[in-house]
């Protein structure tokens, strides 16, 4: 599906629930249980398994997904409460508890914390709960009042009938409404009519993270805990073949010194966590690497090389047309190729997890984006069924894809305290450089793009080739389909840029570096091919690149649109400032349409002065505008630190780069202004979280071309002489 | 060894080595105080030292024996300190796991200089956010201080 017909394909659906009359019908579905199957407590009655009311009034929303950073404990809480007419001060939040979810059959959907989805995947029957909890709760006024539905109200928590002038909170009708039968549809609201939906309702989770208060992963405390730290192997794939921990176990604390998990890793247990960190280090331990010593960054690029060259790259969906013969005759050839690295996520909580195996039961605290993953990942290690095991909630402290469920440093907490006596509680943490040297990294890519314009300027013609690994399929044997990786090639597939002819492939190179989903995931790097291709068309072309995409780019495609909108905000047609140089970039990540021009200038020594960065996103709807805001201005400052810094290096098969000060990422002194533009067409639901960083990097890169005339082909850009300012006035 | 942590004693078995991160956590229970990186890097765990603000990671405990120590727990019970609530004003925190450490290193900051200019707050704020909220850190420092920002940043 090409991204002109999804566009069409949505305004149909704009127009449809137009002709309806504003709200629109739509049958209930899952997730949404009984709450004859939940047992609440004296004073509180769920009305279904998202909504639950006090006699207080108080209404309790659960939340099924993951909260780190992202804001959805209290943007998807909205999206309930509106539907309900709640009264927003009397909502509170509960996240659902994994192991009833797990027993219920995963009644709550979907909880993983993934893809920028926890909107746009459970706004649907997250309305519907609201909506059917107002329906029960208006039945039961009916019912009780001995008057007809259809004449009673709800407003801001009061439900009422204006005939008689009678009302009620929500919690003296709450008791009869579960016993209302569960409507078989309920209509949802015309988006003019949101009144919580929409607003930059404060976040939940905020006050707890200013007092110090807010507990993560890493802040689980119970009586007679342990603590653990642990080392893998340098080289991916390698397990200890001895270890010597007779100097480690004399030191004060130790309690023991063991490898787990087939001999995957060495673990050092004490009581306190410093103790345990500085025994590891006298731990002697003979690793076998099992010949992954001899891979280097150097030899990884080599190998993509060649498969740039490969015959059996597998062809993208989209293609049309003969592209060899309209490179052959076209007027102007542009041929590059652009390099992206691996990366870290680096989130500031470093892994760990607090394990603690009962008789029947584990307990599990973890920070993590995929609570039944984490589950799944202790029931296996332990061999217990999964319904015994009990995870707790809790913040991350940032995920970014990190913690989605790759098993590892749950799995090996699981595995610590197996090895301890039962009920003994244990803390697992691992120090930064074990987080930096065992991640599963942002792929490394490598794309040749060759591209040719006719006597006009257009082009005629378009090639892609891209050589990375695949995340699914090397980290959890996922087959490919037809060849292809969907987020190795996300942002090429639908290619927004209109070309006779176009082919595209896909060449699978797999190395054993660990791959895993890192914010924004394909769109964090595909971009920074795709939009600098199209500027160095633009050029080629003699075209301003504002212009050329635009004239490039089908009227009705929404990615057209956000580009309008960021030049518009940016004052293209405007000349910049003497010195001050624009670049620009266009994307459609994740539901959501997402670009950005950036200002900036370079001195002669190199150092870049990023004066303003514009974001404008395309969401769709709006659930909660401040939220968007923070979400952009973070992804911004993600974005540059990886443009100017960002790059896990291998050599002899081991990653080169531990902690902060040689993973550098962007800090106050160097942030630079930001300007976010929300420009939502309403009409569908986008995502929100990694859309942001799209655009970010191309639009760097094409303005330093325009400041320098240098065109930055592989990244970071500390290898291309380049610094960034720190922006203090002068 | 005695320990003053937010006007309490404490008196405490532990090697004078030991960071004052690893006391306050795994000691005293006082969780709020952050390890992010164990090398005075990111100052996820910031706190005070009679009224200085230290990196705890790689500050050893007997440095600290006979002071004052304040880690974000002793900032406010009640989170009424001016710089939380301009922290909760400007809706600053995301993961929050940084802000410890950033609302400790602000309020040195605007203790020793009530009214900072974008380049006071520059040189103090070395604190890393990977969710990136340096623009609202900025602008509540700003807040507590009465100040409308001096410069052309966010």
């Amino acid at each position: 599906m090409n991204n002109q017909a999804f566009n069409q394909s949505r305004r149909r659906f704009i127009l449809s629930s137009a002709a309806i009359g504003g709200g629109f019908a739509i049958a209930l579905q899952i997730p949404m249980g009984k709450a004859q199957e939940l047992q609440a407590g004296g004073d509180k009655q769920s009305i279904n398994i998202w909504v639950e009311i006090a006699t207080d009034d108080s209404v309790m929303i659960k939340y099924a997904r993951s909260e780190m950073g992202q804001g959805s404990l209290t943007s998807a809480p909205q999206l309930v409460a509106d539907e309900l007419d709640a009264n927003w001060d009397n909502v509170r939040i509960e996240y659902v508890d994994v192991n009833e979810h797990i027993r219920m059959k995963s009644a709550w959907g979907d909880t993983m914390t993934v893809g920028s989805r926890t909107i746009r995947g459970s706004q649907e029957y997250l309305r519907n709960a609201g909506a059917t909890a107002r329906a029960m709760l208006v039945a039961a006024a009916a019912s009780h009042w001995k008057v007809d539905a259809s004449e009673i109200s709800v407003a801001n928590g009061i439900i009422s009938h204006a005939a008689s002038g009678r009302q009620s909170g929500f919690g003296a009708l709450a008791a009869l409404a579960a016993t209302m039968p569960v409507p078989a549809q309920v209509m949802l609201k015309d988006p003019a009519n949101w009144h919580i939906i929409g607003q930059s309702m404060p976040r939940v989770d905020i006050p707890a993270s200013v007092n110090g208060s807010q507990v993560y992963g890493v802040d689980v405390e119970l009586p007679g805990m342990v603590y653990a730290t642990m080392a893998q192997c340098p080289v991916f794939g390698g397990t200890v073949r001895t270890f010597d921990a007779t100097t480690a176990k004399s030191r004060r604390g130790i309690i023991d010194v063991f490898a787990i998990d087939d001999d995957k890793a060495i673990a050092v247990v004490a009581d306190n966590w410093w103790r345990a960190q500085q025994a590891l280090k006298e731990v002697v331990i003979d690793w076998d690497t099992k010949g992954n010593e001899q891979v280097s960054s150097a030899s990884i690029l080599a190998y993509f090389k060649e498969n740039l060259n490969a015959t059996d790259a597998a062809p993208l969906p989209n293609n049309r047309g003969d592209a060899d013969q309209g490179l052959a005759a076209a007027i102007t050839l542009v041929e590059a190729e652009y390099f992206t690295p691996y990366l870290s996520h680096a989130p500031m909580e470093p892994m760990g997890a607090t394990v603690l195996i009962g008789t029947d039961r584990v307990d599990v605290w973890v920070s993590t984006q995929g609570p039944e993953a984490a589950s799944q990942s202790v029931a296996a290690a332990l061999q217990v069924p999964l319904e015994n095991v009990y995870l707790h909630r809790v913040q991350a402290g940032g995920g970014f894809g990190r913690r989605g469920g790759t098993g590892d440093y749950d799995r090996a907490a699981a595995l610590i305290a197996a090895t301890l006596p039962k009920d003994t509680p244990v803390k697992l943490l691992w120090t930064r450089e074990e987080d930096t040297q065992h991640d599963f990294y942002r792929p490394a890519a490598l794309y040749r793009l060759q591209g040719g314009l006719d006597a006009d300027g257009n082009i005629v013609s378009w090639k892609t080739r891209i050589a990375s690994g695949s995340i699914l399929n090397q980290s959890r044997g996922v087959p490919l389909r037809d060849g292809i990786d969907a987020q190795a090639t996300e942002g090429f597939t639908d290619l927004p840029y209109q070309a006779t002819n176009l082919f595209q492939d896909f060449k699978l190179s797999p190395t054993h570096v660990p791959l895993g989903f890192w914010r924004t995931v394909g769109w964090s790097q595909t971009p920074f091919a795709r939009e600098q291709f199209i500027d160095e068309l633009a050029v080629a072309a003699g075209a301003d690149p504002y212009q050329f995409r635009h004239r490039h780019i089908a009227q009705d495609n929404l990615s057209r649109h956000i580009l309008e909108i960021a030049a518009n905000a940016a004052g293209w047609d405007t000349p910049a400032p003497a010195g001050i140089f624009r670049g620009i970039a266009t994307t459609e990540p994740y539901g959501s349409f997402s670009a950005a021009v950036v200002e900036l200038s370079v001195s002669d020594s190199g150092e870049i002065r990023i004066h303003r960065v514009i974001q404008a996103i395309n969401s769709g709807h709006v659930v909660n505008p401040d939220n968007i805001m923070a979400q952009l201005q973070g992804s911004m400052v993600w974005a540059v630190s990886a443009a100017m810094w960002g790059e896990i290096t291998i050599d002899q098969g081991r990653v080169q780069e531990g902690n902060f000060h040689d993973y550098r990422v962007l800090r106050m002194a160097e942030m630079p202004k930001v300007e976010v533009v929300l420009a939502p067409t309403g009409g569908f639901w986008g995502g929100i979280g990694e859309p942001g960083q799209a655009p970010i990097i191309p639009a760097l890169c094409n303005a330093l071309f325009a400041a320098t005339g240098t065109r930055v082909r592989s990244l970071p850009l500390k290898h291309h002489g380049f610094s960034l300012a720190t922006q203090a006035t002068v | 060894m005695e320990l003053q942590v937010n006007n309490q004693l404490f008196d405490i078995d532990v090697e004078p080595e030991m960071p004052l991160l690893w006391v306050l956590r795994d000691m005293l229970n006082l969780k709020g105080t952050k390890f992010g990186c164990g090398i005075s890097q990111c100052g996820a765990c910031t706190v005070h030292v009679d009224g200085e603000m230290v990196r705890s990671c790689s500050f050893p405990v007997a440095a600290a024996a006979g002071k004052k120590i304040t880690t974000i727990e002793g900032l406010a019970t009640d989170a009424s300190h001016p710089v939380q609530q301009a922290w909760v004003r400007h809706q600053v925190p995301q993961c929050g796991y940084c802000q410890s450490g950033q609302i400790m290193a602000a309020v040195a900051l605007l203790e020793k200089n009530p009214s900072p200019t974008d380049a006071d707050i520059n040189a103090t704020m070395t604190n890393i956010c990977r969710c990136g909220t340096y623009k609202r850190i900025r602008d509540a420092i700003h807040d507590v201080a009465g100040n409308t920002p001096d410069s052309n940043q966010a």
